[in-house]
């Protein structure tokens, strides 16, 4: 496995994406500059200037023709990424549900970004929360190293013919978009024959004339739509297939999750993205001091791997669910999605943490885990306020 | 320039758009689909905004497109057109194509166009993607029911600008979108009309022989939305033209010249009464509303006649050239 690799570089995250969409070779990147996903794109503007991968580049003028010229570009018959984040994400929601609808396959890398107002430009999950019931899959990384990895393995999920949506790959903005580390990346060739051709079944640009994107009264709409969320249900699987390969290949299993140090947890965090790193050293620290503590972090969230997940939290007591984006007037988007297919016997508590890139320290993360050991709470709980906003909860 | 009769034979060897869609009679969207598909040498791919075209031609499971068509959005046929050029383009470059000319053609209203997708619109020509861009111009929303758009004219009755006992119909004159488009100095750029059919279809093959954009913005009869007879349709397209409200003209490289000169020109308010949306022009006061279209349209015509005029020489050393 060794072999493939082509060694160790210090990349952001950013860097490490661009690096995965030149080796992946796509055919067009329609994309639109928006802080934290600039580093991606301006690193593979960089590489299409220096004649390192020959992609067609186009430099729109929203995001909102960003993704309709990429459903163009991927239903024509060309393999199709872009990037972005925050408002620009927001912009393109209503063209993400059209190319889930339409079966368009294509990858989408986000720096994930807290959205306005107050206008921010730091890391949260709430931009990627509004794409949740887009249709599309989603896949959050906890670093650069799984930026890049997913990133590789993105197109064959989002192109399998029993998936055929897009895949958003998403990446805390700041703390991983541009957080120098060490990423292992695989040889361009060992990309390009993981990823395989582009094939969709009906491209514009084929021998077959086709007509997509027809109006459909009741008679059948609702059947086009249960269609598309089977296709959704079934990319959970896709993944698994997806990762199980990749690790064969390249020695790196991303699964739907990473339960870390679950084996014996009584008490557990589940969260997305990077603060996994800080939950981690929190982790390794309580269990030298006997706690039996635990977290895993959620990788798939579209389809949300409810059993695998399941699984993961057998004999766990108590779990904490980290939130990093807030759902105004009910619980936060991960907490309310694990309550909802859980039919475990821990009990669940929900806490806010992180909006607009408010740093989460370890000492948050301990003070989850000590909560854990006292009664609960009820409600939601913020974490990492200040003053007198921080005994706020609801 | 392709005869009405190659035009006919055309359309029976590749049928391209063909009939049961349910586009009103009397509507000109699909004598500017026809002829304008059946223009293009060669394969086509067609874009769509949402609008009449895309909801009257494709019910699912049905179609009334010979050609591969696409329709993701109302305000982004542009861009989608942009991402099957870059598609296109690529697959080229990457011998995953063969390289046969492929025309990409976007058909929206003048709502998709003037309006909302006039930021797409914009970003597209800017980018110099090898596409046309037909717009059909019925003058308001009329797929959502006869909405007051940037192109309807000045004191033209809609449910958004109703005659009352206080309002005449639109406040506003329309906007001059053709020189909009021209602004982005585009190779080629023009006006036509169902009625001048000729003249449209030789616009279509300039367009299409283009190596950047273009775009046609055609004037579009609409008998529910304009209030006419559905057997008036082809009459009113004319008496348009005739009357200079809709002159036909071209814009090559920036330089203008109109298509059209009426031998005869008819009065403004033939075309004006023959549509219920100017019926109140009719009354007491309405005099007034009438004469300030006139003077748009005069003014507008004057200024295209000025144009055409400084670039006389421009054409004649071209053709000369091309002799």
């Amino acid at each position: 496995m060794a072999k493939t690799m082509l060694g160790v570089e210090v990349l952001t995250g950013g860097e490490a994406t661009a690096h995965a969409m030149r080796q992946i070779r796509p055919d067009v990147v329609p994309v639109y500059p928006i802080t934290p996903q600039t580093p991606i794109i301006q690193t593979f503007s960089r590489f299409v200037a220096d004649g390192k991968v020959d992609t067609v580049l186009l430099q729109v003028e929203s995001e909102h023709s960003a993704m309709s010229a990429a459903v163009g570009a991927a239903l024509a018959g060309g393999r199709t990424m872009t990037a972005t984040a925050s408002q620009g994400l927001a912009l393109m929601v209503e063209i993400i549900y059209i190319a889930a609808g339409l079966r368009a396959p294509i990858v989408m890398a986000v720096g994930n970004r807290a959205l306005s107002a107050p206008i921010n430009i730091h890391g949260d999950h709430s931009d990627g929360m509004l794409a949740r019931d887009s249709g599309a899959v989603q896949i959050f990384a906890e670093n650069a190293q799984e930026a890049y990895d997913l990133m590789v393995m993105a197109p064959r999920v989002a192109e399998h013919p029993a998936v055929l949506l897009p895949v958003l790959v998403g990446q805390d903005g700041f703390s991983v978009t541009h957080s120098a580390e060490n990423v292992a990346l695989l040889r361009d060739e060992e990309v390009q024959d993981f990823v395989g051709p582009y094939e969709i079944p009906y491209p514009l640009l084929g021998e077959r004339p086709s007509s997509q994107g027809l109006f459909a009264m009741p008679d059948a709409y609702y059947e086009i739509k249960v269609r598309q969320v089977q296709a959704l249900e079934a990319a959970e699987q896709v993944f698994a297939d997806v990762a199980r390969a990749y690790a064969l290949r390249f020695g790196r299993h991303l699964g739907a999750i990473d339960a870390y140090r679950m084996e014996d947890a009584e008490r557990a965090i589940v969260l997305i993205g990077s603060t996994a790193g800080t939950a981690k050293d929190v982790v390794d620290e309580l269990r030298e001091r006997g706690e039996k503590v635990g977290l895993v972090v959620l990788r798939l969230f579209r389809p949300f791997p409810h059993k695998v997940l399941a699984d993961a939290l057998g004999g766990v007591q108590r779990v904490a669910v980290l939130d990093r984006a807030a759902a105004p007037g009910t619980f936060p988007p991960l907490f309310a999605d694990i309550r909802a297919g859980y039919s475990g016997s821990a009990e669940l508590r929900s806490y806010v943490y992180g909006l607009g890139g408010r740093d989460t320290a370890p000492q948050d993360i301990e003070k989850v885990f000590a909560e854990l050991e006292r009664p609960a709470h009820g409600g939601i709980r913020y974490l990492g306020l200040t003053g007198e906003d921080q005994h706020g909860e609801s | 320039m392709a005869s009405l009769k190659q035009l006919a034979l055309r359309e029976e060897e590749r049928p391209r758009f063909t009939g049961g869609h349910s586009l009103c009679a009397g509507c000109g969207i699909p004598t500017i689909v026809r002829t304008v598909l059946d223009s293009i040498p060669g394969p086509v791919v067609a874009v769509n905004a949402t609008g009449c075209l895309e909801v009257a031609t494709t019910r699912f499971p049905f179609t009334a497109w010979g050609v591969p068509w696409l329709h993701v959005a109302f305000e982004n046929a542009a861009a989608v057109a942009s991402g099957v050029e870059a598609a296109y383009r690529s697959m080229v470059n990457r011998g995953k194509l063969s390289g046969e000319r492929v025309t990409i053609v976007v058909f929206a209203g003048d709502g998709g166009t003037y309006d909302i997708g006039l930021q797409a619109l914009s970003g597209a020509l800017e980018r110099g993607h090898r596409f046309l861009y037909v717009c059909y111009d019925n003058e308001a929303y009329m797929n959502t029911g006869i909405q007051r758009s940037g192109a309807t004219p000045f004191a033209a009755s809609t449910t958004t600008s109703p005659v009352g006992s206080v309002g005449r119909g639109k406040a506003e004159t329309r906007k001059d979108l053709t020189a909009i488009v021209v602004a982005h100095h585009i190779p080629y750029a023009a006006q036509a009309s169902t009625s001048h059919w000729q003249d449209l279809s030789v616009k279509v093959e300039r367009a299409v022989a283009q190596e950047g954009p273009s775009f046609l913005n055609v004037l579009s009869t609409c008998p529910p939305g304009w209030g006419h007879e559905a057997r008036d349709g082809a009459r009113l397209a004319r008496l348009a033209v005739e009357s200079r409200y809709w002159p036909l003209f071209e814009v090559v490289e920036g330089h203008y010249r109109l298509t059209h000169y009426p031998a005869h020109p008819t009065a403004l308010v033939e075309w004006l009464e023959m549509q219920k949306r100017f019926a109140h022009l009719r009354g007491i006061e309405s005099v007034d509303l009438e004469s300030m279209i006139e003077r748009e349209i005069m003014s507008q015509w004057q200024e295209l006649e000025r144009r055409t005029q400084e670039s006389r020489s421009w054409f004649e050393e071209r053709e000369s050239e091309s002799a």
